[in-house]
């Protein structure tokens, strides 16, 4: 009978700290720093078409620290089971000029980011689908900012 | 020898306990009060402005949904608002995407990642007759259950209004 009682303790034990552990995984991957398998062309040439491993950060967006010119990671208004990847190019108040389609032709539109979105743009226009398609993002997708590249080897280093 | 010890046992236990709260109320459910009438007689029936945050009710939010985002016509969720991230708003999915909804004006097709909510007490809700379709991205979890006040514990139903959404 004892021996049941120690060994049920001794496996309580084990498992409090294994789900200890995976508790504080998932704080610091949801508010600290996380890793994040990026690929596609909309971001050449900043992020490789092959896909780059980056490290993401979750502090910035929530003391209000973004600004234009910020890598993000965003939640997508169009799925939101998928994340993209983009950066700032307005944020709310500001005004942005875009040409929908740069291939095609010259003319442009001019719009005010309204109060609570950003307007997120790829660095590569011709195939990033991005607000000029979708609009302003609400803030509240925002997930974080994307601030260093671990994977390849050979780009690794802090991204701006 | 003794007082730093205990001291650290204290913040060690604080921040396990912490960590642990922290990761149950982001994953599985947490409880959070409603307020405002825009939900009334589901939630908050009864305004009373002496009380006012003893009275509330308190709701609880399950956040497993969040894995595929699937909801139901009829659901009660859990959003941040897309004019101001920091207030989160409880209403009433009516329409998912590609559904059309009828508003006074108009029809409005919901598009793809959207959903449109609507509070039971229509005349005093800002919804999505003010700000359009809400991201389902903005969705922080599903409400299933009353807690407080105790004579009001219950689970919380789907409500459907079939005469102003059509599907697809």
């Amino acid at each position: 009978m004892r021996q049941w009682r120690s060994i049920a303790k001794e496996a309580i034990d084990r498992a409090s700290i294994i789900v200890k552990f995976l508790c504080l995984l998932h704080v610091t991957d949801a508010y600290v720093v996380s890793s994040n398998h990026v690929l596609g062309p909309s971001m050449l040439p900043t992020l490789n078409i092959t896909g780059d491993v980056v490290l993401v950060e979750h502090l910035s967006h929530r003391i209000g620290k973004l600004g234009s010119g910020d890598l993000v990671l965003v939640r997508s208004p169009l799925d939101p089971n998928r994340t993209l990847t983009k950066r700032i190019v307005a944020m709310e108040g500001d005004r942005v000029t875009f040409s929908l389609d740069p291939t095609r032709s010259f003319s442009s539109r001019s719009l005010v980011v309204p109060k609570g979105h950003v307007w997120i743009q790829g660095d590569n226009l011709y195939v990033s689908r991005d607000s000029r398609h979708f609009g302003p993002l609400p803030y509240g997708l925002i997930e974080g900012k994307v601030f260093m590249r671990v994977w390849p080897p050979n780009s690794f280093g802090l991204l701006g | 020898m003794g007082t730093p010890s205990v001291l650290w046992n204290v913040a060690k236990k604080c921040f396990t306990v912490g960590v642990i709260s922290l990761t149950v109320s982001d994953l599985f459910s947490s409880i959070v009060p409603v307020r405002g009438a825009s939900m009334s007689p589901t939630f908050n029936p009864k305004t009373n402005s002496l009380l006012e945050s003893l009275s509330d009710d308190r709701v609880l939010v399950e956040k497993l949904c969040l894995s595929n985002y699937k909801f139901s016509h009829g659901d009660v969720i859990v959003f941040c608002s897309p004019d101001n991230h920091k207030e989160k708003h409880i209403k009433r999915i009516v329409g998912l995407p590609g559904d059309w909804v009828g508003t006074i004006y108009d029809v409005v097709h919901i598009p793809e990642g959207h959903c449109w909510v609507e509070g039971d007490n229509l005349a005093s809700s800002l919804d999505s007759r003010s700000f359009g379709p809400v991201p389902l991205g903005l969705v922080k979890g599903r409400v299933t259950h009353i807690l407080w006040p105790p004579n009001r514990v219950s689970s919380v139903e789907r409500k459907t209004s079939r005469n102003r959404v059509s599907p697809s």
